[in-house]
């Protein structure tokens, strides 16, 4: 063996250099992902949930205590690590932070099992399979759980929930587009296998992780080509090289032009900005509750983290070249989410709806190539993503026979048999709404003004004349719950376990206290740019 | 610090009828307790004023200012002028009568009066909010969350539209308030182009107002314009204002018309003149036809109004072009006038609305013509109604006399056209009150609701025998009239009624006869706005 690896050509290879330190996290992350595949193979049914449970919370405690300590003690300038592939950076730190907590509040909610007796998620159809239009007797379902216990949920949501996070917190980390590229499937792949979990409604959660898929796939495709182009312009991958190349290059721009419009797209798919949008109510519809609130929150975060750092740092100096297609792109994501969202009559397609303005809100914050604009997009994500997870635990909370209780009209009267319930979507759906004293308020005030600091007056006026119109939606739902009255066969509110109440109190707790006191977030916003 | 806790107080009283909300009787005396409170808390604010300081130059007084959001340049800052002074005093003077009022108010099914109080509460905290903040950032978010409460009230306790004028309200109200974060924002742009740093403080921006170019204020006053004439409201933005004074409950509709609505008004004398002159003085003309038409039309529409709610709504309409005439005209006078006008407007409309607000509780209708010769068997409170309305139409004697007459002659040397329009005004008000007060209170006695009410009480007092206290032989009242007069029916003033009416009854007089106190709190302030915008008084003298 010696005698081999002397006579092969002694080319050296650089081992580049890694800062295990600054990547700790990630490392926690997707460590412990790996992990929670080995108990999910080794362990019998009936351990597997508490044990998944508790790896999970510890391997996101401990990711968020490396991180903090890393903060602590790093400069505000930044490093680039392994190669040049990830950079660690201030609106990095402030990402990760924001996804691992944001990460953590979804896993209560997806751990929970009080609110649907035995948690939301299943693999396999229950024993009420049809052939050919009559009931066949199947053999009893084989309980997830010791013979005496009710049966528990199916846990593989607990690995592909770190997965999916450590994907996108490469994502939004990656300095080069291969690895972002990289990043994006591993964070979509298990996104769409959780969007088919869903133990009610199981065809349209079926649907709804297959339309996913599909579309991902195509929008997958669409960033690969952006990227082939890219690389075909500028001879490199990394986002440095391409503003290099774009700043002194005598090339046509056919090639830079073509490949950031198809990087574009797909990273927009992934934003759910509008008019790429399609996918987005129809998998917050159909995906189970607390899956929709991770996939809402979390890949909102990371989509526009890369958003970001692609803009600033690869095409920040051609922005005068891009910058009407995004306008555009901005006032037709912002128009659609409101006045469509208007017609909805489904609680979770009206919030996806409204996601798709809140994208386009935010667009406006990742269009302006300013410290501002960076700082305002980062903690409106953080102010944004808290909400919206809250916002799904309370629709998790009001059920009825078939499950999620998600139609308008059964929202009616809802503060009648459950004024707390009420009283906190009230305050939820007025944040939304971007209302004073609320985080919504801070988050869109601190985007806006960067955009009208840096020449985007008509955007702004478009985007608060569409706050106006999308408040009128949520106004509706607030007034169901107040000034209707119940109807007799109407949902009922679950009584919340301890998972599910901690998760909606976290985001209540956090909506409240960025619309009262924003300035320790918006300083850490605001501690440094990227680094490339 | 004492202005903080003018700020909380209400709050704290709101948020402790939360533990009460099921002993009703208990949460309804700590929410009066709170709000008289609050009351001696604006008495102790009044005499802590110091009016030769203001005189001296001093804009705002009893300030308390902390850091809040260092990365907006905004502070949690509070503060007052004379203005914002007899504002909080007729807020605070205003609310424990209106509790009282609602004590055994029929609310709707399911409504407790615990809610009704708390909301009532935490609108006069954000109320005195928006007075007192002298952080325009501050102020902005005041003004938008003083919305919620409101909305509230008129969608949970209103009448039979509730739902529909509640959300009109909102999206009418929150469109304006978005207008106006989209100025706000653009203010904020400016003073960092202007100052280097950016900032909120109204002293700041209004000290680099002059220094901002015309177009550019055009734009931003445009923007606080909106909002302020949508609160206000002036004429093409009015239409939210009749539904919801129709609907909300009389205590939330005194709220309503008589103090909310005055958030627009002492927005344009407080932002939308001395932090952009040079817009203010350009677009007064558009300003004061809006006004003058606000007169004219709201008056008209008075008169010809069915239900007495959107009626008294009409009427304060046509009173807010008056306030804004007197407000864009500027001369000390007529801003002077405008400012008490503001607090005579909340009296005068304020109890015209109660004693509307009575009609309603005894007849059970809010049509004007389900009532007829109220007067024969309710003779007190035909009496206060007519004071009420006599107040509305500025009767001398009465405080919106002063006020009124203040607001003609300051604004008469500047714009005198749309002074002798405003002035048409003055006649149809006293069309309408007067034909409202005929229809209602005189003449035999008719209408559905009256007779109804008094067929409904026949059976009870036949039980109890005929009265002997009055009537028959001898006496000047007619014994058919006497009978139903003490059936109790449709029974006159009882004494919780006379106690609300009273103060209010007392204020109008007061400051009928004697406003000079408030005056001369008022005139430093104006003075101050007058050398902010600029301008030379057209006449030389403030209003004694």
């Amino acid at each position: 063996m010696r005698l081999l690896a002397q006579t092969a050509p002694t080319q050296p290879i650089d081992v580049p250099a890694i800062d295990y330190g600054a990547i700790a996290p990630l490392l926690i992350v997707l460590g412990a992902a790996c992990a929670a595949v080995l108990v999910e193979a080794f362990l019998p049914r009936h351990q597997r949930w508490p044990v998944q449970v508790g790896l999970s919370v510890a391997a996101l405690g401990l990711a968020g205590l490396s991180l903090g300590l890393y903060a602590g003690s790093a400069g505000a300038a930044g490093i680039t690590t392994l190669a040049d592939a990830i950079a660690v950076d201030r609106p990095t730190l402030f990402l990760w932070g924001t996804l691992i907590a944001l990460t953590l509040g979804s896993v209560l909610l997806i751990a929970d099992r009080s609110v649907e007796p035995g948690g939301a998620f299943v693999a396999a159809l229950p024993a009420r399979a049809m052939i050919g239009g009559r009931p066949v007797e199947l053999p009893p379902e084989r309980g997830y759980g010791s013979p005496e216990q009710a049966p528990t949920m199916q846990t593989e949501v607990f690995p592909f929930t770190l997965f999916a996070l450590g994907g996108m917190m490469t994502f939004c980390a990656a300095n080069d587009l291969l690895t972002m590229f990289v990043a994006l499937e591993v964070l979509s792949l298990p996104l769409y296998l959780m969007c088919g979990l869903a133990r009610r409604r199981r065809l349209l959660s079926q649907e709804a992780a297959v339309k996913y898929f599909l579309l991902g796939a195509f929008a997958s495709a669409f960033f690969l080509y952006g990227l082939a182009l890219l690389y075909g312009y500028a001879g490199s991958v990394k986002l440095a090289d391409i503003a290099t190349a774009a700043a002194g290059s005598t090339r046509t721009d056919a090639l830079l032009l073509g490949g950031l419009a198809l990087l574009v797209v797909g990273l927009m798919f992934k934003a759910s900005v509008g008019p790429f949008h399609t996918w987005t109510p129809d998998v917050y519809q159909g995906a189970p509750t607390p899956v929709t609130a991770f996939m809402a929150a979390c890949t909102k975060v990371a989509a526009f983290g890369g958003i970001l750092r692609v803009l600033y740092v690869a095409f920040g100096d051609s922005r005068w070249e891009w910058r009407g297609v995004l306008w555009a792109i901005a006032i037709v994501s912002m128009v659609i989410g409101s006045v469509v969202g208007l017609t909805q009559t489904d609680v979770k397609r009206m919030v996806a709806y409204s996601s798709v303005a809140h994208a386009g809100f935010l667009l406006l914050g990742a269009m302006s190539i300013t410290e501002a604009g960076t700082s305002g997009t980062l903690f409106y994500l953080l102010a944004y993503g808290f909400t919206t997870i809250a916002v799904f635990g309370v629709i998790s909370l009001v059920r009825d026979a078939g499950g999620d209780a998600t139609h308008l009209s059964q929202w009616a009267g809802l503060a009648k048999r459950s004024p707390v319930v009420a009283g906190v979507m009230t305050f939820l759906l007025l944040a939304l709404a971007g209302i004073p004293l609320t985080s919504g308020f801070t988050a869109k005030f601190a985007v806006f003004a960067a955009a009208l600091d840096d020449g985007m007056a008509p955007l702004v006026i478009v985007a608060l004349v569409t706050s106006a119109i999308a408040a009128f939606f949520y106004l509706r739902v607030i007034v169901l719950m107040y000034f209707s009255e119940p109807a007799e066969d109407g949902p009922t509110v679950v009584v919340p376990g301890a998972f599910t109440t901690a998760a909606i109190t976290l985001g209540v707790l956090i909506t409240l206290l960025l619309g009262i006191a924003p300035s320790l977030a918006l300083g850490w916003a605001a501690g440094g740019g990227f680094v490339s | 610090m004492l202005l903080l806790i003018l700020l909380l107080l209400p709050l704290a009283g709101a948020l402790a009828l939360y533990p009460l909300r099921h002993n009703v009787a208990l949460a309804k005396q700590t929410a009066m307790g709170f709000a008289l409170a609050e009351f001696v808390l604006v008495v102790v604010v009044w005499f802590a004023y110091s009016v030769p300081a203001a005189e001296a130059g001093t804009r705002f007084q009893l300030e308390f200012a902390v850091d809040w959001i260092p990365a907006f340049g905004t502070r949690f800052a509070l503060g007052i002028d004379g203005v914002a002074l007899v504002l909080l005093a007729m807020t605070a003077f205003l609310v424990p009568g209106l509790l009282l009022f609602s004590w055994n108010e029929d609310l709707p099914e399911g409504r407790t009066h615990s809610g009704y109080f708390a909301l009532l509460l935490a609108t006069e905290a954000t109320l005195m909010g928006v007075f007192t903040a002298t952080d325009v950032f501050l102020f902005y978010v005041f003004f938008e969350a003083m919305l919620i409460p409101m909305y509230f009230l008129i969608g949970r306790f209103g009448g039979p539209r509730r739902q529909y004028a509640a959300v009109k309200f909102f999206l009418y109200s929150l469109f304006g308030g978005l207008i106006m974060l989209a100025s706000l924002i653009g203010l904020f742009v400016v003073s960092r182009d202007q100052l280097g740093a950016g900032t909120f403080s109204w002293a700041d921006l209004q000290r680099a107002a002059a220094n901002v170019p015309e177009s550019t204020q055009i734009w931003l006053f445009l923007g606080f314009f909106v909002a302020f004439a949508i609160k206000a409201p002036l004429v093409p933005f009015h239409t939210w204002l009749p539904d919801a004074g129709a609907e909300a409950p009389v205590g939330a509709g005194v709220v309503l018309v008589g103090v909310l609505d005055k958030v627009g008004t002492f927005g344009f004398l407080r932002y939308c003149l001395p932090l952009f002159p040079l817009a203010s003085q350009r677009l007064a003309p558009l300003v004061l036809t809006l006004a003058v038409i606000g007169i004219l039309y709201g008056a008209l529409l008075a008169v010809g109004q069915s239900d007495m709610k959107r009626f008294v709504s009409y009427t304060s309409i046509a009173h807010f072009g008056f306030i804004a005439v007197g407000i864009f005209s500027f001369s000390s006078q007529a801003l002077a006038g405008s400012s008490l006008y503001m607090v005579n407007h909340g009296l005068s409309t304020g109890m015209l609305f109660v004693m509307v607000g009575l009609l309603v509780v005894r007849g059970g209708s809010r049509l004007v013509e389900d009532y007829g010769g109220v007067a024969k068997i309710a003779p007190l409170l035909a009496g206060c109604l007519l004071l009420a309305g006599l107040s509305s139409l500025a009767l001398p004697g009465t405080n919106s006399f002063v006020s009124e007459f203040l607001v003609l002659v300051g604004s008469y040397p500047r714009e005198p056209v749309y002074t002798v329009l405003a002035t048409v005004g003055i006649v149809f008000a006293a069309l309408y009150v007067l034909w409202f007060y005929q229809r209602t209170m005189q003449g035999p006695l008719r209408g559905a609701a009256v007779l109804g009410a008094l067929e409904r009480a026949v059976p009870a007092a036949a039980a109890a025998g005929r009265s002997a206290s009055a009537g028959g032989p001898g006496s000047m009242l007619d014994p058919g009239i006497a009978a139903r007069r003490d059936s109790s029916g449709f029974p006159d003033l009882s004494r919780r009624e006379i106690a609300v009416l009273t103060p209010l009854i007392i204020g109008i007089m007061v400051l009928g006869f004697v406003p000079g106190p408030v005056l001369d709190v008022i005139n430093p302030s104006v003075v101050a706005t007058m050398n902010e915008v600029g301008l030379a008084d057209p006449v030389g003298g403030t209003a004694r």
